[in-house]
């Protein structure tokens, strides 16, 4: 006797343990495979791009850390450099080096939170996650100590940094940099050889090289496919030319290797913090920008390797104190966009797997 | 010596082990053991969520409760407290009877293992001369109950979990059933306490595969960290309980811990000695060895990442039951070849034995059968 089976339609989200925030996937199950998925979004809309024609250039920049929350620093900086083209502001040095360095060290905070997160979608019940969170919170604590904020900075600003770091920051910064090593050594002990996350991660989800380059992914998701693209080196911005680091590539595009790209990221980041921390030169931080910045009319847009992938700012003056027109770039959305093609087929606890590899971000998705 | 109770048939059913030497017999006895039982599992389920959130805190380098009392001890009574202060909320669309009952067909079985499993030498509500077939053929029970609950809430995710335990319990009784099969061999009874006494040294070193076997299937059948995937919380928010909440809630979430120490109470009698020790009062040696498998539990739960539902079956269909198979051979070999029962003889036994599961264990994990290979359509 042939029995019949007939999917169903489950609604995974917008409240759900998994999802990252409010993010909502409608699936389609037949048994626990799953047949489609559509993903749904818009439950943290703020029209971010809206706020921002009625404010000041100047106070755009709360709203960034707002995108991604997890990353602010990064969006500062991105806002930043796409204002500072548009009105050919110049940076100061040492302003520079202190961006860098806390793109990067916001960077490895962002990969703890992606990685202890993926590997809690795989089942691991929470200990990668606080693992990884302990050394976060030491990041979180530098970043305190230069903004006076936890989660969203807003340090970076048009033409330099909001102030100068604080004397206890470096001797800081350097125990931090002599320690994590160890730690990223400590993760990989953990679980990387693990047979259960192997059996879980690995060829699951794959996203070929031309997929990726299709659907214009970037970020550990693309590097995962194998191609070698990484904005601070293909179109060098701030003063990333001057720091020798690798990029991670991985060779299949499986959720291992987007799992492993990410945990060799930190590694490299580690190593330009290292650089910028010894070649850090002394000097005001901040160029002498008006309070009300009114660039001329024009365009810009630039963009940068956050931790997510490539972020961008594109701005549109009409010379007035607010921008006529700002849009914003998100990576997570635009490697969202390879999520159905990657799960189709594969079973619903794969789905959480793969989900949780792309590494959203609802904030910066819905803007 | 108490008479035997014998229901007038042929076949004794009780074994009357140290006699229960109270005025009224049986009656009290059962009386008693009944309350026992009931403060037991409480109480030791009380000391397993203690131990489980302690140590769990301490393994994810974080605290862990210790605001309710001297050392979080009050923890448990706090949950308690807050669940059944929580409201009761049913599903409109749910089977309200149905929804009703699961909770109370889930608990029933789990209190129910415990009325063979000996505390000290005799101590045991039922010394059942079927004492093993009684255990195996009850703690399928409670899966009835998760069913239902799966059912009954008219939800999709509860139902997905409801079938992933239906699934696993019917792959996971085969090994569970056959690891058993190796003890009993080698003790020659099926009644729990006769192999707590035949055991003069704990089994786990003369069936090491055989406990190693039953840890996993065990662990599979309570839904317990890496097979914990009935009730995953990363997939499918709660799995069969998702629409419970408040006492009903509170019934499966005992339910879960009852079945735990149960387990562990059947691999301490079976594979640890049971209550057999040295210094201390037989129950204390009974109670720390529950504690410390259940630890293990707790161990696993925190290392390891969970396993996929089509992985959990090859696991039980290629992994553990034809390791299971080896190993009752391999024990009917042994003891049809009755070794002499001398000290030097024993320890060859299980170095050799040892050596078996690792042997197998190897060859099977590596060569014979990967967990990432190939997929089967559920």
């Amino acid at each position: 006797m042939a029995l019949k089976t007939e999917p169903f339609v489950l609604n995974m989200g917008p409240v759900h343990p998994s999802t990252h925030g409010v993010f909502r996937m409608r699936t389609t199950l037949d048994g626990e495979v799953v047949v489609d998925i559509e993903p749904i979004f818009g439950y943290l809309h703020r029209g971010v791009e809206k706020l921002a024609e009625q404010r000041t250039y100047t106070g755009i920049i709360p709203l960034t850390d707002r995108l991604d929350y997890i990353s602010s620093m990064n969006n500062n900086l991105a806002y930043c450099l796409a204002v500072e083209k548009l009105a050919g502001i110049k940076v100061p040095e040492r302003a520079e080096y202190l961006r860098v360095i806390m793109a990067e060290l916001q960077r490895i905070a962002a990969f703890l939170i992606a990685v202890g997160a993926f590997l809690n979608d795989c089942g691991a019940f929470f200990t990668p996650f606080m693992y990884m969170f302990r050394e976060r919170e030491k990041i979180v604590d530098l970043l305190e100590m230069v903004s006076g904020q936890r989660l969203t900075y807003n340090y970076i600003r048009v033409g330099g940094v909001s102030q100068d770091i604080p004397e206890e920051f470096l001797p800081a910064l350097r125990t931090f940099v002599a320690q994590m090593p160890g730690f990223i050594d400590e993760y990989d002990r953990l679980l990387m050889q693990n047979e259960i996350l192997l059996a879980r991660a690995k060829g699951v989800g794959i996203l070929t090289r031309e997929q990726a380059i299709n659907c214009a992914a970037s970020g550990p998701v693309l590097r995962a496919s194998g191609v070698k693209w990484d904005i601070r080196q293909a179109d060098p911005y701030s003063i990333y030319d001057r720091f020798e680091f690798d990029i991670p590539t991985g060779t299949v595009g499986d959720c291992y290797d987007r799992y492993r790209v990410r945990v060799a990221e930190m590694r490299q980041s580690l190593r330009i913090i290292q650089q910028a921390m010894t070649q850090l030169p002394p000097g005001p931080v901040k160029a002498a920008v008006p309070h009300l910045i009114r660039p001329p009319v024009g365009e810009a847009y630039a963009h940068l390797e956050a931790p997510k992938g490539e972020l961008g700012f594109y701005l549109v003056s009409d010379n007035s104190i607010a921008p006529y027109r700002c849009h914003i770039r998100p990576p997570s959305l635009i490697n969202l966009t390879a999520l159905r093609d990657m799960v189709r087929g594969w079973k619903v606890a794969d789905l959480i797997v793969i989900f949780g590899s792309i590494d959203i971000t609802v904030g910066e998705i819905d803007r | 010596m108490m008479p035997v109770l014998n229901f007038g048939i042929h076949h004794q059913v009780f074994i009357p082990a140290v006699p229960p030497d109270w005025p009224g017999g049986f009656w009290w006895h059962w009386l008693f053991f009944t309350v026992v039982i009931i403060a037991f599992v409480l109480t030791m389920v009380m000391g397993a969520i203690y131990i489980e959130r302690r140590g769990m805190g301490r393994m994810q380098s974080r605290l862990g409760p210790n605001r309710t009392g001297p050392f979080g001890l009050l923890q448990p009574v706090a949950d308690a407290i807050k669940v059944l202060l929580k409201e009761n909320i049913v599903p409109v669309k749910a089977d309200k009877l149905v929804h009703w009952l699961a909770p109370v067909v889930a608990f029933a079985p789990a209190l129910m293992l415990f009325a063979v499993i000996p505390f000290q030498d005799g101590a045991l509500l039922a010394d059942l001369n079927i004492g093993i077939l009684y255990i195996v053929a009850i703690s399928s029970v409670s899966t009835v109950g998760i069913f239902m609950a799966g059912w009954a809430s008219s939800n999709k995710y509860s139902l997905l979990g409801a079938m992933r335990n239906v699934a696993a319990i019917v792959s996971y009784e085969m090994p569970l059933v056959l690891a058993i099969v190796g003890v009993v061999l080698i003790a020659g009874s099926l009644s729990l306490n006769r192999i707590v006494i035949a055991q003069d040294i704990p089994f786990i070193l003369l069936q090491p595969l055989g406990f190693f076997l039953f840890f996993a299937a065990g662990c599979a059948e309570i839904n317990r960290s890496p097979f914990d995937l009935m009730e995953a919380d990363s997939e499918i928010v709660a799995g069969f309980h998702t629409e419970y909440s408040g006492m009903k809630f509170a019934m499966f979430y005992l339910v879960e811990y009852a079945e735990a120490i149960a387990i562990a109470a059947i691999i301490t009698t079976l594979f640890l000695g049971g209550w057999r020790g040295p210094l201390l009062p037989p129950w204390l040696w009974f109670v720390t060895k529950v504690m410390a498998v259940f630890f293990t539990m707790v161990w696993t739960r925190t290392t390891l990442p969970r396993i996929r539902i089509d992985q959990l079956m090859a696991l039980a269909w290629k992994f553990l039951l034809p390791l299971a198979v080896i190993n009752l051979i391999i024990t009917a070999i042994q003891v049809l070849a009755s070794w002499p029962d001398t000290l030097p003889w024993t320890l060859v036994m299980i170095i050799v034995n040892f050596t078996i599961l690792a042997v197998l264990v190897l060859l099977w994990s590596k060569f014979f059968f990967r967990l990432g290979w190939g997929r089967i359509e559920v």
